[in-house]
């Protein structure tokens, strides 16, 4: 196939029979819930990727609600916003029903309704034919979710060991390279922070209590109970600033200014950890010297923080020291030296002594699970790091552009596409033309998900996945406090024709001739297989949900311990040897930002709690709860422009990009050089009844991407709005 | 008569809307309806400001006028408390109640026709558990109990705490306390 | 600056964004009652003041209209509830703090008090339908015992149309959340406001032309003092609490202002007694205008309370996303 339209699964999945959700329509009764037949099914969520363990009530057979289960770790009993309205995304009336085929109707491409064994039949001979024609390291995956590791699986037993997560480069990539690099191991998910013992916590541009992961949110409260110091350092009076004792409206993109000066007071007047950095860490004498012009007044004029501030705040994180946690943040691919500024932020909590003590970062364990005993497929003749550690040789997983972008003409690596779980063209800025190129140069492009998003359009194949309420998936073993064992398993039969991720992975495993590689009926005889390793049963798990395991070693350093880091030195490197071997700068160094051009805005853009980026908002539960983003704006700026609350205004970037239009909000929680809003909305794919057409996308506003030099992630803070009135 | 009170504590209320999704799943509320809801109160200019929290809801008044107006006796205290619930069998759809409430706590229309609010979540407080809003809320800020007994959660919260009630001036005498 | 906004949307049908849960037929209702109120003090007093003969078809003839009137209204009160099947449960007991309580049974006593008022007459009134009633023994022994007590007849009717008048606005004013009814006012402007309707009911229907003049006359007075509370009830919310001054500004200038003084007061209450004062000077004009004016002054009395009323409250939040969008939900 050689070119492709993008096919709007419009009509396509409006016509036909509309199930109307029974948990959302009237009942006529005033029966009192909970008084019919229920029952119970333990679940891992999978609205978001903190993964808590929860309950699946249904009652008199039809879905119920969902609930925190109360062993779990992650969840501590209580389920987020949007895990507690997992229920939506199994009633979502918009879902997948049946394998798609992009077929020519009349000259005009269209999307077929096909039978399973069609579709996969399709896929199987597409990779044959690449694998004949090109080589079987040919195909790659781009994947989110739990369901990946089984494509990983079919591909790598295929031949092809070539696959990205969004995750990494436009998420949580530079700290875990920034952190890998300082202490021999990444922050991890969930992440390694210990804020319920923190006597002091810093935010810098995190803001916990919008985004919505469970622990860390539940965490972050404990230590506000405990009266924590919270400083956040944000441009915007987030819901964390509200909480704090110190909010730093930071001027955007100045972080690493504040850094270096926080460094710069604590060296100076000798507050850091003595003991802590003369035992574990190598390079202070290179940043004191690298720090010294960095002083608050200084810092002043970069940020626009009063010294004075900067200088208290330095000795309040002092104090609590070493139960300070300067928060590594989560999504933090913003301005293109971002994996400087979590090196900035690594440094800092050395020089805190944080690094593996209480209140600071735990050491994370997780169970000793033994893997499925499978065959260990062929190396491949090339993989992600052909593609990608030319540019990034520091990256240690796939950057989801450039293995894009390796799909595109000229030089097209690859031949064939797999994505799972992520609508690229909201996920990754200023990618819609080369996904457009993908799309028309690719032998074979398969989407496999449970909803009509945007990236549908793209495929040849859309196979329909049911969601996490009607399958098994792996094991949830997260290394956390408490090693603990979470099962998902089916609450209910996969609504019309979708399958789990293991099924379809193992029907093409079976149409290639791989069956060696997925030697087992059912997924769930690998869950049970692997349960029994570790003296519990599938039977055990499908009872309690969760199982708990004692520690084998302590969560933090003792006193005194002597410890060897995985670092080229041993230690923790605050200079960093590697980074300078590879040209980059070895020591943090501030870029001032971007000037704002008049009448222009800086797009500030972050999470709201009822959604997951753009993966909920369809989701009639959580739409409920917000159907539409606003646009923040100062009222300042609001005057100038005449807009009020209510109005509808599109937003234009510097590079004259318009969105649809969004909803004004008046507020002063922004200051008057930037907007926000909250990412995911803006939908175009018309399937998505609820979300089409509601709400800005700010996505598409993304055109100027600063991108990370040492890991590639793609920075997208970078861009200016101004407003259109309709 | 037992007086049942809830207890939100806005320190720690993030405003994350948790609570209004499990009212909705717990107690099949129609689509497109809302017995809860969560509101945002904002003081200052940029950058001195301060910014709260609050679940909103019925507040299940000692001196309700939406159980004082009901001519038929639909609006009524649950089981000598001051919980108050509509009698389905009783309602005749007048609206009377819902244009009674000075909190405009938003008493809903049924699709069927009769009124619907929370409940407190009876059918859970008669096990012996909380709301479901009150279970669910992730930061543990919502605590609900009855005030008779001055060992409770909810007692010792409001005789340790600084607290407010909404609008008290309208004399209803609401039972939600948001600590401070 | 405070800013109080909504986080989670919210989209209650007749809630959202502002309260609507009463449109047309609660004020027509309340319309016809006070209507009804009217007819039957007029009628009773013109019995009462022995004014009969100067009044005959005020004192004898219109009274036939007053339930006719009430059961229209009543039957837009059906209209308006949403569990219609469970109407009866008005009348399966009685809610003593319920002013819609009291007004259910009220109701039940003015049907008979207006039987009464109607039978008294009827001999005099309407011959045809008193011959046709004296046929039955039932009929001829209430019709006599009507006549014969008339008037203790009058007195109860009147005790019952002003219970009636005083309660179609106490029904609203007792709402305390509403601080546009939330005044004393309301009830003697309402009951007022159907005496005025009733008398500009007798100047369309009699073709007696004293009585007419004399209608005409006491509806100046009865408008006047129609104004007179409008405007002391204004003053009233100009001097309370925030929420009252809120609720004032709705119609001073706000989203009801040309409803409320274009629609309402200029074009019913204004118009029509500018015209009456008119006609009683001698001046020439249809005879028809004014009375309909009057009733139409009336019936946009209640709409427009009821409307301003249900929009005054004490919350209100200046941010919200569209609750329309919730709209695709349902």
């Amino acid at each position: 196939m050689n070119r492709r339209e993008f096919i709007k699964l419009s009509s396509l999945l409006a016509a036909g029979t509309v199930t109307p959700p029974a948990l959302l329509s009237g009942c006529s009764s005033q029966r009192l819930p909970g008084s019919g037949q229920v029952v119970t099914t333990p679940t891992v969520c999978d609205i978001c990727f903190w993964k808590c363990a929860g309950t699946v009530y249904a009652e008199d057979g039809e879905p119920w609600k969902v609930v925190g289960n109360e062993a779990d770790p992650h969840s501590t009993g209580r389920l987020c916003t949007r895990g507690t309205g997992g229920i939506g995304a199994y009633e979502d009336r918009d879902r997948l029903r049946q394998p798609l085929l992009r077929v020519s109707d009349n000259g005009k491409q269209t999307f077929k309704p096909v039978s399973w064994d069609e579709a996969l039949d399709f896929v199987a001979g597409k990779m044959r034919e690449i694998a004949d024609t090109h080589g079987n390291d040919r195909m790659a995956l781009l994947a989110h979710g739990s369901g990946g590791t089984h494509f990983e699986r079919l591909l790598k037993a295929y031949g092809s060991h070539a696959y990205a997560h969004p995750s990494f480069a436009q998420c949580r990539g530079p700290r875990e390279v920034a952190f890998a690099l300082t202490y021999g191991e990444g922050v991890g998910s969930p992440d390694r922070t210990d804020m319920e013992h923190a006597g002091c916590v810093v935010l810098i541009g995190s803001h916990i209590g919008e985004n919505l992961h469970n622990g860390q949110v539940q965490t972050l409260v404990e230590a506000i109970n405990q009266d924590a110091t919270l400083i956040t350092v944000d441009p915007r009076f987030s819901v964390a600033a509200s909480k704090s004792q110190h909010w730093l409206p930071i001027k955007p993109g100045t972080d690493i200014a504040l850094l270096l000066a926080w460094m710069n007071v604590l060296i100076n007047e000798g507050l850091y950890d003595k003991d802590y950095v003369d035992r574990y860490t190598v390079g202070l004498e290179q940043l004191t010297q690298h720090v010294q012009p960095f002083n608050p007044e200084w810092a002043y004029l970069e940020t626009g923080l009063d010294p004075k501030l900067i200088r208290d705040t330095a000795y309040a994180m002092a104090t609590s020291a070493p139960a300070t946690l300067v928060h590594p943040g989560r999504h933090v691919t913003w301005y293109g030296d971002d994996t400087q500024r979590e090196r900035a932020i690594a440094i800092l909590n050395a020089l805190l002594g944080s690094w593996g003590r209480k209140g600071g970062f735990y050491i994370q364990e997780k169970v000793d699970l033994p893997g499925y005993p499978v065959s260990e497929p062929a190396k491949p003749n090339t993989d992600w790091k052909t593609i990608v550690q030319p540019e990034f040789p520091l990256a240690p997983t796939g950057v989801s552009q450039k293995i894009l972008e390796a799909c595109t003409e000229p030089g097209s690596h690859f031949k064939g596409l797999f994505v799972y779980g992520t609508n690229l063209p909201y996920t990754i800025p200023d990618i819609r033309a080369t996904l457009d190129a993908a799309a028309a140069n690719l032998d074979l492009f398969v989407v496999i998900d449970t909803m009509p998003a945007e990236i549908t359009g793209y495929a040849d194949v859309v196979l329909p996945e049911c969601t996490y309420l009607e399958r098994y998936d792996d094991l949830r073993n997260s290394p956390e406090r408490v090693p603990s064992l979470a099962l998902r398993m089916p609450a209910f039969e996969p609504r019309h024709e979708t399958k789990p991720a293991s099924w379809i992975a193992k029907q093409l495993a079976g149409r290639l001739e791989l069956d060696e590689f997925f030697p087992w009926g059912d997924y769930s005889e690998v869950i049970d297989w692997q349960l029994r390793q570790v003296g519990s049963s599938l039977g055990e798990m499908q009872k309690i949900g969760v199982k708990r395991f004692p520690r084998r070693t302590s969560m933090y350093f003792a006193d005194g311990e002597d410890i060897r880091f995985r670092t080229p030195s041993g230690k923790i490197e605050l200079y960093s040897q590697t980074l300078s071997s590879h040209g980059y700068d070895p020591l943090p160094k501030y870029i001032a930002p971007e000037k704002r051009p008049q009448n222009y805005y800086r797009l500030n853009y972050g999470r709201g709690p009822a959604h997951t980026f753009g993966r909920t908002t369809n989701n009639p539960l959580l739409f409920e709860l917000m159907p539409e983003n606003a646009v923040w704006i100062n009222p300042l700026v609001a005057s100038q422009w005449k807009l009020q609350n209510g109005d509808y205004v599109q937003l234009k970037n510097q590079d004259g990009v318009v969105s649809n239009k969004v909803r004004v909000r008046v507020t002063e929680r922004t200051g008057p050089n930037a907007v926000f809003i909250v990412h995911g909305f803006g939908h175009t794919a018309k399937g998505l009844r609820l979300a089409s057409g509601v709400g800005a996308d700010d996505a598409g506003l993304m055109t100027n991407v600063k991108v990370d030099p040492i890991m590639g992630g793609t920075g997208m803070r970078s861009n200016f709005v101004t407003f259109v009135k309709t | 008569m037992a007086h049942y009170a809830m207890v939100i504590d806005t320190k720690t209320c993030i405003g994350c809307g948790d609570c209004v999704v499990a009212c909705k799943t717990e107690n099949n509320v129609p689509a497109g309806l809302n017995r809860d809801w969560v509101v945002e109160a904002t003081r200052g200019t940029y950058p001195n400001l301060t910014t709260e929290f609050r679940s909103e809801r019925c507040n299940h008044c000692s001196h309700a006028t939406c159980v004082y107006t009901c001519p038929t006796g639909a609006s009524h205290y649950w089981r000598d408390s001051n919980i108050v619930l509509v009698d389905a069998g009783k309602c005749t759809g007048c609206k009377a109640c819902i244009a009674a409430c000075p909190y405009d706590a938003r008493l809903i229309m049924h699709p069927d026709g009769y009124i619907d609010k929370c409940t407190f979540c009876h059918h859970r407080v008669e096990k012996g558990l909380d709301p479901a809003c009150v279970s669910t809320c992730p930061t543990r800020c919502m605590h609900f109990g009855v005030l008779d007994d001055p060992n409770t959660r909810v007692s010792s919260l409001l005789q340790s705490r600084n607290y407010k009630v909404l609008l008290p001036e309208t004399g209803n005498r609401p039972n939600v306390y948001y600590l401070l | 600056m405070i800013e109080e906004v909504l986080v989670t949307a919210r989209s209650n049908p007749k809630i959202d964004p502002s309260l609507g849960v009463w449109s047309w037929e609660v004020p027509m209702y309340l319309f016809l009652g006070g209507l009804t109120a009217g007819i039957m003090c007029l009628a009773a007093l013109m019995i009462l003041l022995r004014k009969e003969d100067d009044a005959p078809w005020a004192a004898k003839k219109m009274v036939i209209w007053a339930p006719v009137l009430l059961t229209i209204g009543m039957g837009a009160l059906f209209l308006d509830l949403e569990h219609k099947l469970y109407v009866y449960r008005f009348y399966t007991t009685f809610q003593i703090s319920s002013p819609m309580s009291w007004g259910s049974w009220i109701l039940l006593l003015v049907y008979p008090a207006s039987i009464l008022l109607i039978l008294c007459s009827i001999r005099d009134a309407y011959p045809r339908i008193a011959s046709v009633i004296d046929r039955f023994s039932v009929g001829h022994w209430i019709t006599t015992y009507a006549c014969r007590h008339r008037q203790q007849v009058a007195q109860w009717s009147l005790v019952l149309g002003v219970f009636l008048g005083f309660y179609t606005g106490i029904l609203l004013s007792a709402f305390s959340a509403r601080p546009f009814w939330n005044t004393g006012f309301l009830a003697p402007l309402f009951l007022a406001s159907g005496l005025s309707s009733a008398a500009a009911l007798v100047v369309l229907g009699t073709r007696n032309h004293s009585e007419r003049f004399m209608f005409t006359k006491y509806d100046i007075g009865l408008i006047s003092l129609e104004l007179t509370l409008i405007a002391l009830l204004l003053v009233n919310l100009s001097t309370g609490s925030g929420a009252q001054l809120e609720a004032l500004g709705l119609v001073m200038g706000g989203e009801f202002a040309t409803k409320f003084w274009l629609y309402f007061v200029f074009t019913g209450l204004l118009v029509p007694v500018v015209l009456n004062y008119w006609e009683i000077s001698g001046g020439r004009i249809w005879a028809f205008v004014s009375p309909l004016l009057v009733l139409y002054g009336g019936y946009m009395l209640r709409l427009v309370t009821v409307e301003v009323g249900q929009v005054s409250t004490w919350t209100s939040y200046t941010h919200s996303f569209d609750p329309s969008l919730l709209d695709l939900l349902r």
